[in-house]
């Protein structure tokens, strides 16, 4: 699941460069309120999972987000 | 559990008013740079929006659209006798501008009126109030006045809201008439949220002072803001919608016994493109029947979802026609309806 995830990450927020599981991933400069909307919906659609908006401020790398899905497809 | 039904009640005229001022927003570019605007644009799907002139107020645009609604209906005035004016920018703190707005119409002083103060939800809302009150049968004609000058709440400055927002209004017309079928609408309400958009002073649990107009840096990005302009966290609350907008669709669906396949038309709160066609896709609705006003007018808080009827439904509302409406935002409220019309008169759009 992590290289499916982190293809559909790069798509979602328009990402050419690298992405790794430990990357943070608010350091990116794709990164803004356009990419998170991207990403939640991305999610959603995938996974069938909602993460909540105080839970993903939680979150602080690509592999974080991957922990937290995983939570909710096990 | 908020779900309200009705017969015998129903919407039989609307008519919209935006400002003639139309705001190209590829060029909305005095703060930000055109490459960055375009891509924000691009992604939202608002390409235009309207903006009211400093000196026009929600209810002046609401007061064009009811003098439309009037003249192309030939209502007679001392038959209205409930006014709802629905908006989050009154002409004042006090007192309401639908009391302002029954004298400027010329409405009899035996009518009701009173303002709701709801964002993007507040049509249904506003429908469900004219709807319940109009069970009383000494209430002959309900005007619901919706009007909105978000273009006067954002900063410019702050890219999260800067490109979004646009001014419009709505008057609509509600009868009773056998005529009309049953009705349904489920209302909702999350108060834990009111902080994803919010206008932090300038009420009374923080007055207006100048440090609350005082424009400041925000965030690491440069944004700026005072305290009395709008913010909002919009991710949280597309967060929010797709989780709960769909899960009260089901419930008014159950509950009147109907198939969300068999509406002659889907009516959304226009916040942005990427929210509505992710909602188009989760509910697998026709794109056909889901008609949108996101790229003409922007969010025009409360008063898109029947802004986007006027203007997109004009000729195709004759006969009978079931609607099926979501709107959803600033509280955080939310509402679903299902709404019968019969040779709905839609008013060509009026510009001022």
């Amino acid at each position: 699941m992590d290289k499916d995830f982190i293809t559909l990450f790069k798509e979602a927020i328009e990402r050419d460069a690298p992405v790794n599981t430990e990357d943070k991933f608010r350091d990116y400069e794709e990164w803004n309120s356009l990419a998170y909307l991207s990403v939640i919906a991305v999610i959603d659609e995938e996974f069938d999972v909602i993460i909540e908006g105080n839970t993903f401020r939680g979150l602080n790398t690509v592999g974080d987000i991957i922990a937290e899905i995983e939570k909710h497809t096990a | 559990m908020a779900i309200t039904c009705f017969d015998g009640v129903g919407l039989s005229a609307l008519a919209a008013c935006v400002p003639k001022h139309v705001v190209d927003n590829y060029a909305y570019t005095d703060h930000f740079p055109a490459e960055m605007v375009r891509d924000i644009v691009d992604k939202v799907g608002i390409y235009e929006r309207r903006f009211a002139d400093e000196q026009t107020c929600s209810s002046d645009l609401c007061y064009a659209a009811a003098e439309q609604l009037i003249l192309d209906n030939e209502i007679d005035r001392s038959e209205i006798d409930l006014l709802i004016f629905i908006s989050l920018t009154p002409d004042y703190r006090m007192p309401a501008s639908s009391i302002l707005l029954q004298h400027r119409l010329g409405l009899s002083n035996n009518c009701i009126a009173f303002d709701v103060s709801l964002g993007c939800s507040g049509f249904i809302y506003g429908l469900n109030l004219a709807f319940s009150l109009m069970q009383q049968p000494n209430l002959r004609k309900a005007l619901i006045l919706d009007g909105e000058t978000r273009s006067k709440v954002y900063n410019p400055k702050d890219r999260n809201v800067a490109f979004l927002f646009g001014d419009g209004a709505v008057a609509a017309l509600v009868e009773r008439d056998p005529k009309f079928g049953k009705s349904y609408f489920s209302m909702n309400s999350d108060g834990s949220r009111g902080d994803l958009i919010k206008i932090d002073a300038g009420g009374y649990r923080q007055m207006s002072s100048p440090e609350t107009v005082q424009e400041k840096v925000i965030d690491e990005h440069g944004n700026v803001r005072s305290m009395e302009n709008g913010h909002m966290h919009g991710g949280d609350v597309f967060n929010f919608v797709i989780r709960e907008v769909p899960k009260d669709i089901k419930r008014l669906l159950e509950y009147s016994g109907e198939s969300l396949s068999e509406f002659d038309f889907y009516v959304f709160h226009q916040a942005n493109n990427f929210m509505n066609e992710y909602l188009i896709k989760k509910l697998k609705l026709d794109p056909a029947k889901v008609p949108s006003t996101i790229s003409k007018f922007g969010n025009t808080s409360s008063v898109s979802l029947p802004l986007t009827i006027a203007s997109e439904l004009g000729n195709k509302l004759s006969g009978h026609k079931k609607l099926f409406l979501s709107s959803f935002g600033v509280g955080l409220s939310w509402a679903t309806g299902i709404v019968e019309t019969e040779d709905c008169v839609i008013s060509k759009l009026v510009e001022i």
